[in-house]
């Protein structure tokens, strides 16, 4: 079995995100709009404002996710493509992973490059720490989008499925939370929770995956 | 199995919540052979074919194919921005064929919808796009599911064509058909 | 033994007598439990006075929390290898029951911190997280089910969820230990208390049993209710098909 299939996967996954016109401007402006709405809500003291921005900004990540994830394979389940992809003789797992990888590529990477502006909105001070940061929100948002996947898989065939993606990704979330929050404070495990988040990514990487091939199977049955 | 079949199905049954779908249907496609499956709306044809494709598991019985197959369905496959042409080239891609795009698109009359998003395209260009991927890769087998919807005379004639030659060349095709079937075939199977 | 359980006349037949005599004994438990945490042990003022009988039904409800859950991954595990029905009706009725204790035990918890800690809701306990966590698995479960049109197509996401949560729960545990021992000042909280007097240990011991064996009666009852749903809507199906 050669690697074409998932490549393709791949490719026209890249191309759907593209395709729709907005791109990655879509979850960007999804992503910025909720994190700007929080001083509003909480008020603007620059030290309150410096303590919760790189939590505020975990959460917008999260809620991204969920709301781009609804369309990766719901619209694949409609148009047919998800028969063919699973008719190509490649696992499903690795078509699934694909995808999803690709939608990160395009729908969440894009929100921690925009992270380091949208912390300065939250009055942290301009560092190298910003950049790292930066680094933590694109490795726990591969967790999200692929636990995240999981819950888009499953819910493929669901109308209206969002909602139900939400119940499911959330709890899946927690881990990914916890350790990017704890590794942006300076608390006593500050230096070890970088690597918990990315050994959490490196488990979603590997055990997703094949819950969304088992779900993609399912959604085509 | 019957030595030489190029697929064989064996006893199949499947249930839709508490309701039999069908149950015990066998059939057998030979090299060169055309079945056309039969019943009403809602028997079970489309599922049938799919359980054939292996997309859909079935309750009892067993599917054994000698050789690739191709899938054509109601779903074409397509997303709304992509055009006939970067169709044909994901498909020839992720199926590892180097194929003459243009040309087969010529072949199928979509010389002139070739580069116009799906979105844009009628139903029967849209249906000529999908059966442009049977002529990707030769595979003995073709499941069809109500291939000649949407079909001009034109396009129907091309698939009849396309299908006679597919047999004189040893391949089988199973097509889930509702009505006049459209082309020569040698077994019927009622659901 | 799966394959023995695996059939489901086999299971009716087994919990018509088990059902019962889970509930008789379900009731002893319970109640001699809770007769003995409401009046014959005597209140711990470390632990908030007379509240702390809340005891002995939210260490039972605690306990239930967690096997619930374990119980619901294992049986998703093995209906989805060996595809025994029963597996899946087990798992099915497991949920919402899960929930209701996964629920009992918060709420009961709850109502034990307001006085004891001054607080309804406490961020910094690992196990209060943890059980919250789990609650929203038991309602992703349930209502991914719901949302699937056909009792197959529930079993096979069910199942699959089930796992991924299963899988899920022990890191889940560990990322909220992590984040709770950063805070150091709800030392009320995190330490273990006073060491259980053996005077406590009997009673909680039976009323969790008593909990135990309601939460399996009620779980068969809901089995069988789901088979003899199943059975009418069989024969519903064929008197229509005329088969």
């Amino acid at each position: 079995m050669s690697g074409a299939p998932i490549l393709s996967a791949f490719r026209q996954a890249l191309g759907e995100a593209w395709a729709g016109g907005a791109g990655a401007l879509l979850p960007l402006g999804f992503f910025a709009g909720t994190t700007v709405l929080v001083p509003l809500g909480v008020g603007t003291e620059p030290a309150t404002l410096r303590a919760i921005g790189p939590g505020i900004l975990w959460v917008s990540l999260a809620l991204s996710s969920l709301v781009t994830l609804e369309r990766v394979f719901q619209a694949d389940t409609e148009d047919g493509a998800l028969d063919l992809w699973l008719q190509t003789g490649a696992p499903a797992a690795a078509i699934a992973a694909a995808k999803t990888f690709a939608h990160w590529l395009t729908a969440g990477l894009p929100l921690a490059l925009l992270s380091p502006m949208l912390l300065l909105m939250f009055q942290a001070r301009a560092s190298g720490a910003l950049l790292e940061n930066m680094g933590l929100y694109a490795i726990g948002g591969i967790a999200f989008y692929f636990w995240g996947g999981v819950g888009a898989a499953l819910s493929a065939t669901v109308r209206r499925g969002g909602l139900l993606i939400s119940l499911i990704a959330l709890p899946l979330y927690v881990p990914t939370a916890i350790f990017g929050a704890l590794a942006m404070g300076d608390g006593p495990s500050s230096a070890s929770a970088p690597l918990f988040l990315a050994a959490t990514t490196l488990f979603a990487l590997a055990a997703a995956p094949f819950a969304m091939g088992a779900a993609l199977r399912l959604a085509a049955d | 199995m019957s030595v030489g079949s190029l697929l064989y199905g064996n006893n199949i049954g499947i249930m839709r919540g508490e309701r039999v779908l069908f149950r015990d249907v066998s059939l057998s496609l030979s090299p060169g052979e055309a079945i056309v499956l039969r019943g009403a709306n809602g028997a079970g044809k489309t599922t049938l074919l799919r359980i054939l494709a292996g997309l859909t598991q079935a309750e009892t019985g067993e599917v054994s194919k000698q050789g690739a197959h191709h899938w054509i369905a109601h779903r074409e496959g397509l997303k709304p921005h992509e055009t006939p042409a970067d169709h044909l080239r994901l498909w020839a891609r992720a199926w590892g064929q180097t194929v003459e795009v243009r040309q087969l698109l010529a072949d199928m009359g979509l010389s002139k919808p070739a580069d116009v998003p799906a979105k844009y395209l009628s139903a029967g260009q849209r249906r000529r796009t999908a059966l442009a991927r049977l002529r990707l890769e030769d595979r003995p087998i073709w499941l069809l599911d109500e291939p000649f919807t949407a079909l001009d005379a034109d396009g129907k004639s091309l698939l009849q064509a396309m299908i006679s030659n597919h047999r004189t060349q040893g391949g089988g095709v199973i097509a889930a058909i509702h009505g006049e079937a459209g082309f020569e075939f040698d077994t019927q199977v009622e659901i | 033994m799966f394959s023995w359980f695996a059939n489901p006349h086999r299971f009716v037949k087994l919990s018509d007598w088990l059902v019962p005599a889970c509930y008789v004994l379900a009731a002893v438990g319970i109640l001699w439990g809770l007769w003995q945490g409401l009046w014959i042990v005597p209140k711990d003022d470390y632990q908030g006075g007379d509240i702390m009988r809340v005891m002995f039904i939210h260490v039972p409800a605690a306990w239930l929390a967690m096997a619930s859950y374990l119980g619901m991954a294992v049986m998703s595990f093995v209906w989805f290898i060996w595809r025994h029905e029963v597996a899946d009706i087990a798992a099915k009725a497991i949920a919402p029951l899960g929930a209701t204790w996964t629920a009992l035990c918060l709420a009961t918890g709850a109502i034990w911190g307001k006085p004891t800690w001054g607080t309804w809701w406490q961020w910094d306990d690992a196990r209060m997280m943890s059980v919250l966590f789990m609650f929203f698995l038991f309602l992703g479960y349930m209502a991914l089910r719901a949302a699937m049109d056909t009792r197959q197509k529930a079993a096979r996401a069910g199942a699959i969820l089930a796992m991924v949560g299963a899988l899920n729960v022990p890191l889940i545990k560990f990322s909220v230990d992590l984040f709770t021992s950063l805070h150091q000042d709800a030392s009320v909280i995190t330490a273990e208390g006073p060491k259980m007097a053996a005077v406590y240990l009997w009673p909680l011991l039976i009323s969790s049993f008593g909990h135990t064996l309601l939460f399996a009666a009620l779980v068969m009852t809901f089995m069988r209710a789901e088979i003899w749903t199943r059975r009418a809507a069989q024969l519903r199906a064929r008197l229509m098909t005329g088969d």
